[in-house]
């Protein structure tokens, strides 16, 4: 009886076979992808498509206003034998590279300073991150004062001491102002790495140190062997942020120099902002951007590669 | 009457003005008479949003609101304003132009309209109304409004870019009067550096004051980025010569031009560090209005660009036209705008206001008393039309906007008279550089 009840009603209910689009519904594996699309829409849309755009306007003679043509590589064709953008790649390297080692210096010491038992230890470390506080173009303009030609108060008080008799020219003369600028880079890149190393030295236990002072290791053999290898997964990322931050510095320049004196401290973004916005060649802008991937791509591998792959990180002998 | 003092004559020549200009009820009158006659009607429900250039002077911006205030109570259409610093203007506006959304009109730098032409209104007629009602256009604002045959811009002023100086000290070098050639001027300098008085010209990025000076170096003595064709002509004997000016002219000044930016000269003549530069008149109002400047302001004059071995004037001057993007959805209201503010009702007192800063494009506007209530502003009223147009003989549309902004002239003179290249080298690289732009 029962079995005839069920049997006509299987009957009745053709037999369905589930569709792809069912599978995907309930599916575990695609679970994932599901959870991962709004994650991935916000990166696409907001990351890679600019990002692809830059590099498709690279190789287009758009002008601001004007949808260009495709002229396939011509802006890099231009832009190798142009002198002012060859200028900008050394400058930006070298902005780059002393600014990076002074800050990654300072900010170390700072941090193993500011890590002992001070006095006032709270206030001091808040002290430290005021350069980080203070709003960039802020900074910049403050600097702007401090290197001027004629009122500089670096000039004046020198002058007063007796040590110099003109005033010196910090942003008018090439080097001059190259360093200046730098130096301007470094006063605000160092609250940023002396606070996040600060806090990697903090994770250190401090039964380690403890162990090798009871073994009679120096002062020097417990930051070489202890500190230092604890801290290198934190300096790989302080250190990529900050070569990132100031490879693709612009604010401070923009405001200080404008890329001034004969173009002498112009950086890629500067010149590209210049070239591409106030000039109007957005085409010739985009290809000095897209330029710029590569070094910071360069940049990114050295730290990951050099500092981030130790065997110990994933749970080896560090051997 | 000879004991009139400068202070004496501002004020007279205010209460003047006072008394020419509509005020409260006659201009909302007179403001509601024109809306009735004026040839565009604005549309129904018209609202409008401008972007302008952030004010030097306060007075003008006043001003500029009063009369705003006028044209919504007599039409109806409000008007939304916002101010950015004149520099950023322009990337503004060419956002808005690439995304076909933004404000409605724009009033930018010279070279604005024409960095994307296409996307501007034909203000034909706006333009020739106001020609015709107010003794024509000067001849650099109708190469400046037009691409082609069609007006794509309102030019609205000039600010004139002078040069100051200070008075007695030139005196004691041996000028009583300022020098008017290029060569005397040579002299004037290295006089004036000698005695411990140096002036100077911005070598930086300083797009108002730095490419100034520099065009005018390099016109004044027959040298010129391209020829009527718009084909670069850069690498010649006169730009040779105009740059060995420009360096003996440099080694006469203040230690420090490469850095300086548009800022730096009225920073270092108000700090007494220097007696001659080129600026607008803004260290001159800035002097007369510190109690503790004002000797600054007794002293100091204006003068006319010195000529060069050419003959005739080579100035460069800003000129700030007002635009209406194609995008808008009330062209009737953007033109009526645009033909309202240079009514001699609004624009006598505005530009009044502006003490000098302001140079009217229209030649009627030469009577307004801003101009001979005091005698040292009156360089400043020939600024439109002793003005060549940014290209030059050249056109004056986008490739000669480029290469302004692009400070391809500017860094020529600077590479050369800063020692990093020499003459050949410097003309190199603009020559380079002006080719692509002019392709």
């Amino acid at each position: 009886m029962t079995d005839a009840v069920l049997k006509s009603r299987l009957d009745k209910r053709p037999i369905q076979e589930p569709t792809a689009w069912d599978r995907l519904k309930v599916n575990r594996n695609w679970l994932g992808v599901w959870f991962m699309v709004p994650a991935a829409a916000f990166l696409i849309l907001f990351l890679a498509y600019p990002l692809g755009l830059g590099v498709w306007l690279s190789f287009t003679d758009a002008k601001i206003g004007r949808t260009g043509e495709f002229v396939g590589l011509e802006n890099y064709e231009w832009l190798m034998d142009d002198s002012t953008f060859l200028l900008s790649v050394f400058n930006t390297i070298l902005y780059t590279t002393v600014a990076s080692v002074i800050k990654f210096a300072v900010g170390l010491y700072l941090a193993l300073l500011l890590n002992e038992r001070l006095p006032f230890k709270a206030i001091l470390r808040a002290v430290v991150l005021i350069p980080f506080i203070v709003p960039t173009v802020l900074s910049a303009i403050a600097f702007w004062w401090i290197f001027d030609p004629q009122f500089s108060i670096i000039s004046w008080s020198l002058k007063k001491a007796g040590l110099i008799s003109t005033n010196i020219d910090f942003l008018g003369d090439i080097w001059n102002a190259r360093w200046s600028v730098i130096f301007a880079n470094i006063w605000r890149g160092v609250p940023f790495v002396a606070i996040t190393l600060l806090a990697g030295l903090q994770t250190v236990s401090p039964s380690l140190y403890e162990a090798a002072t009871i073994d009679g290791a120096t002062t020097w053999q417990r930051f070489r062997y202890i500190t230092y290898p604890l801290l290198t997964p934190i300096i790989a990322v302080v250190m990529t942020f900050s070569v990132l931050f100031t490879f693709t510095d612009f604010q401070l320049i923009w405001v200080m120099t404008r890329g001034g004196p004969v173009n002498a401290t112009h950086l890629m973004a500067t010149l590209s902002y210049q070239r591409a916005i106030i000039a109007g060649s957005l085409g010739e802008g985009a290809a000095i951007s897209t330029a710029m991937i590569p070094f910071l791509l360069a940049a990114i591998m050295v730290s990951w590669f050099g500092l981030q792959r130790r065997k110990w990180q994933q749970g080896g002998d560090n051997d | 009457m000879t004991d009139f003092t400068r202070r004496a004559l501002v004020k007279g020549g205010t209460a003047f003005g006072a008394a020419s200009a509509l005020t409260g009820p006659a201009l909302l009158d007179w403001a509601k008479a024109w809306a009735q006659a004026a040839p565009w009607k604005p549309e129904k429900g018209a609202k409008l949003s401008m972007l302008r250039w952030k004010y030097f002077v306060q007075a003008e911006d006043d001003a500029f609101v009063k009369m705003i205030a006028a044209f919504t109570k007599a039409t109806g259409v409000n008007v939304d304003i916002s101010r950015e610093s004149y520099e950023d203007v322009q990337p503004k506006a060419s956002v808005a132009a690439n995304t076909g959304t933004g404000p409605d009109l724009f009033w930018g730098l010279y070279s604005l309209p024409h960095l994307f032409p296409q996307k501007c209104m034909d203000v034909t007629d706006v333009a020739d109304y106001l020609g015709k009602k107010y003794g024509g256009w000067v001849q650099s604002a109708q190469q400046y409004g037009k691409a082609g045959n069609k007006w794509i811009c309102i030019p609205i002023c000039y600010s004139g870019n002078m040069l100051n100086y200070r008075v007695a000290a030139s005196t004691k070098a041996g000028f009583s009067k300022f020098p008017d050639t290029t060569a005397a001027f040579l002299e004037y300098a290295k006089a004036m550096k000698a005695q411990g008085t140096p002036g100077g010209f911005p070598l930086g990025h300083a797009s108002g004051d730095g490419n100034g000076w520099v065009h005018w170096a390099l016109w004044s003595h027959g040298g010129n980025v391209v020829d009527k064709s718009d084909k670069v002509v850069i690498n010649s004997p006169e730009t040779v010569k105009a740059l060995e000016y420009a360096k003996e002219l440099t080694a006469a000044m203040i230690p420090g031009v490469g850095s300086w930016n548009d800022a730096s000269n009225n920073k270092a003549f108000l700090g007494n560090e220097i007696s001659w530069t080129d600026n607008g008149i803004s260290i001159y109002v800035a002097a007369g209005r510190d109690a503790t400047k004002k000797d600054i302001a007794e002293d100091m004059n204006h003068s006319f660009w010195p000529v060069g071995p050419v003959g005739k004037p080579t100035e460069l001057h800003l000129m700030y036209p007002v635009l209406g993007m194609t995008y808008t959805k009330f062209p009737q209201a953007t033109k009526a705008l645009m033909a309202f503010m240079l009514e001699a009702e609004n624009f006598n007192p505005w530009i009044e206001s502006a003490q000098g800063y302001l140079t009217h494009c229209l030649n009627t506007y030469d009577a307004n008393p801003v101009w001979t209530a005091d005698p040292k502003r009156l360089p400043y009223r020939e600024a439109a039309k002793r003005s060549l147009t940014a290209g030059g003989l050249g056109s004056v549309g986008e490739k000669a906007a480029t290469a302004i902004a692009d400070f391809v002239v500017l860094d020529m003179f600077a590479n050369y008279c800063l020692g990093r290249e020499d003459t050949k080298g410097a003309i190199a690289v603009a020559e380079r550089q002006l080719k692509r732009i002019y392709r």
